[in-house]
């Protein structure tokens, strides 16, 4: 193989399968709680965010429920799998499925992956359904996919929630 | 045979159920306490519903509730602030399903009877059907006694209580120091977390004034700290106190060198704010300036706690809804500075996040134990919760001869002598 081809491959579109077996993947992941794993899936600047406001305006300038850098997502990986914090030790469970890919070019030549979650979480014989509609923004890098941003907009964003001691 | 229900239990019999250092598990379990609650505290006392921000300007409107009844807190064109019940009078609709907003009518979706901000009902669709003698005068909204300290909007029922300033009291001192957060701007809201737990309203009134859970409740947030800020955060160990104001409020001071947000100016600022400081200094502000809204970003040292609904707490307005006996919705609003630097508001609204909220590092782990206090008393029905710790006041305080340790349950005990007074009125 040629340097060239290797560059064109490197830079191609992110395909539809792709973005849907990586964002499957790392559902799989959250649902298992191996959070260790999940921290590499972003770049390092990558951000998670968690909004209230259902327009966005700028949301490092709004009120979120998350709106985390590197730094805070490490703390809160520690902090959730640390076993001292009562609401994650244990968790609810959680299973969920992520379903109505709909894939849009970036402008950094990786892709805008707007999709629908549906998320079942039982604790204390008790379930929960949230909705969520998911952005991922993706890019290619040397390791693979990775998360530019993740944006999860809870379908209750701004109404009540309740303690939750897992990640979406 | 079951005993007789609640609904008959006499006046005297809540009074039994709050002794000075105990109260009985029914207060958090029994219905027909929760229902003579919201007649006999929520109708009757002055009711936390908004801060002047949230309304902040002509025809502005945001919905809340004075304990079970929703309202509508309007600022008319006049600027004149009204609590109204969001409930039309024609047929019981509500008038406003938007949280928020900006209008200067509400017009009642089922039949188009509509009203001004002030409550005045302005027109009636078709209205010769009711006849001559119909006087649009007699069904305006019902508007209750609304009165304001220092921004905060409060509501009641009752038109012969005391004025707000005198329920507040001594709290008022503290309103006032709180508010210093603005570091000069008026205070404004920035947003909220609202979450709600299975359990009973008074197990987060009582949380506000509770500094003894927070090392155990809150490990994970301390460990998630730098050396400097957890030395802050040490909660037990800094000299706090907690002192009863009066009508059930109280003050819990975590942090005694964070009181005052315009004394130790001079203090070195924390390497966590530096990054802020430097970035203020770059946008022009002055050396004191800077100094004065870092500190004020940190937020302050202490949890004011007002019965019955609502806390100014350390950097946030903590406000309380009871929804049912074994349910409370709680709603944690961030503050900032109206007209201050961005960069500072940025900044608040990440340490709010930090700590607050459904997904913060600190607010589950209290929910999680909230509900864990609720589902713990099923058991022992004949049981008392202890409130008993820490009733002698400490010898030689800096703060006075009446105060008491800060882990001490002297906020829950002043609550609840509230609660008594107020229950066996
Ligand atoms: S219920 Fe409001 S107009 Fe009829
Ligand atoms: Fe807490």
């Amino acid at each position: 193989m040629s340097t060239t081809e290797m560059t064109r491959s490197d830079l191609a579109a992110i395909t539809l399968e792709e973005a849907s077996a990586f964002i499957w993947r790392e559902a799989e992941l959250l649902d298992r709680q191996d959070y260790k794993a999940w921290l590499p899936l972003f770049t390092p600047e990558g951000l998670y965010v968690i909004p209230i406001e259902r327009e966005a305006e700028d949301r490092a300038g709004e009120l979120n429920i998350a709106y985390d850098d590197a730094e805070m997502r490490a703390m809160r990986v520690k902090r959730l799998k640390s076993g001292f914090s009562i609401s994650s030790a244990p968790s609810a469970r959680t299973v969920r499925t992520t379903s109505r890919f709909v894939l849009e070019e970036a402008p950094d030549g990786g892709v805008l992956v707007r999709c629908a979650q549906m998320l079942v979480e039982y604790k204390f014989e008790r379930t929960r359904v949230i909705g969520a509609d998911v952005t991922y923004h993706l890019v290619r890098t040397g390791e693979g996919l990775r998360m530019a941003r993740k944006e999860i907009l809870l379908l209750n964003s701004d109404d009540p929630l309740w303690g939750i001691g897992y990640l979406f | 045979m079951d005993m007789p229900t609640d609904m008959t239990r006499a006046h005297e019999d809540y009074a039994s159920l709050v002794q000075d250092d105990r109260v009985h598990t029914s207060l958090y379990k029994d219905p027909a306490i929760f229902d003579e609650e919201m007649e006999r505290i929520f109708k009757n006392t002055w009711v936390w519903v908004a801060h002047a921000s949230e309304v902040p300007g002509r025809n502005t409107f945001k919905k809340s509730f004075v304990g079970k009844q929703p309202v509508i807190v309007t600022r008319d064109k006049e600027e004149k602030i009204h609590v109204l019940l969001n409930r039309c009078r024609h047929r019981a609709a509500t008038v406003c399903e938007k949280k928020a907003g900006k209008t200067s009518v509400f017009v009642c979706p089922y039949h188009g009877w509509s009203y001004n901000l002030d409550g005045k009902l302005r027109s009636v669709p078709h209205a010769s059907v009711y006849g001559e003698d119909f006087d649009k005068d007699e069904f305006p909204l019902v508007s209750l006694r609304t009165e304001q300290y220092n921004g905060m909007i409060f509501a009641t029922f009752r038109d012969d209580i005391e004025p707000l300033e005198d329920f507040l009291g001594s709290a008022k001192k503290w309103i006032d120091l709180f508010m210093k957060q603005g570091a000069g701007y008026p205070v404004k809201t920035l947003g909220e977390h609202q979450f709600r737990f299975p359990g009973n309203w008074k197990i987060q009134l009582e949380n506000t004034t509770d500094a003894y859970h927070f090392p155990i409740v809150h490990k994970t947030f301390l460990d998630s700290l730098d050396a400097e800020t957890g030395n802050v955060f040490d909660v037990l160990g800094r000299g706090g106190w907690v002192e009863d104001l009066g009508h059930g409020h109280s003050v819990m001071v975590m942090m005694p060198e964070l009181v005052d947000l315009e004394e130790n100016l001079e203090a070195p600022i924390p390497e966590r704010f530096a990054d802020l400081a430097e970035e203020l200094r770059g946008e022009g502000y002055s050396d004191h300036e800077v100094r004065r809204i870092v500190r004020a970003v940190g937020g302050g040292g202490f949890n004011l706690n007002l019965f019955p609904n609502v806390a100014c707490s350390m950097a946030f307005f903590r406000v309380l809804r009871p929804v049912s006996v074994d349910e409370t919705e709680i709603r944690h609003i961030a503050i900032g500075m109206d007209g201050g630097p961005e960069a500072g508001n940025r900044m608040r609204l990440r340490l709010h996040e930090h700590f607050q909220g459904p997904m913060g590092f600190g607010s589950p782990d209290d929910a999680e134990g909230w509900e864990r206090v609720q589902r713990g008393s099923a058991a022992g029905d004949d049981l008392w919760i202890l409130v008993n710790r820490g009733q002698a006041p400490i010898i030689g305080h800096a703060a006075g001869d009446h105060v008491t340790d800060v882990s001490a349950e002297t906020g829950m005990r002043a609550a609840y002598q509230e609660w008594k007074r107020m229950m066996s009125a």
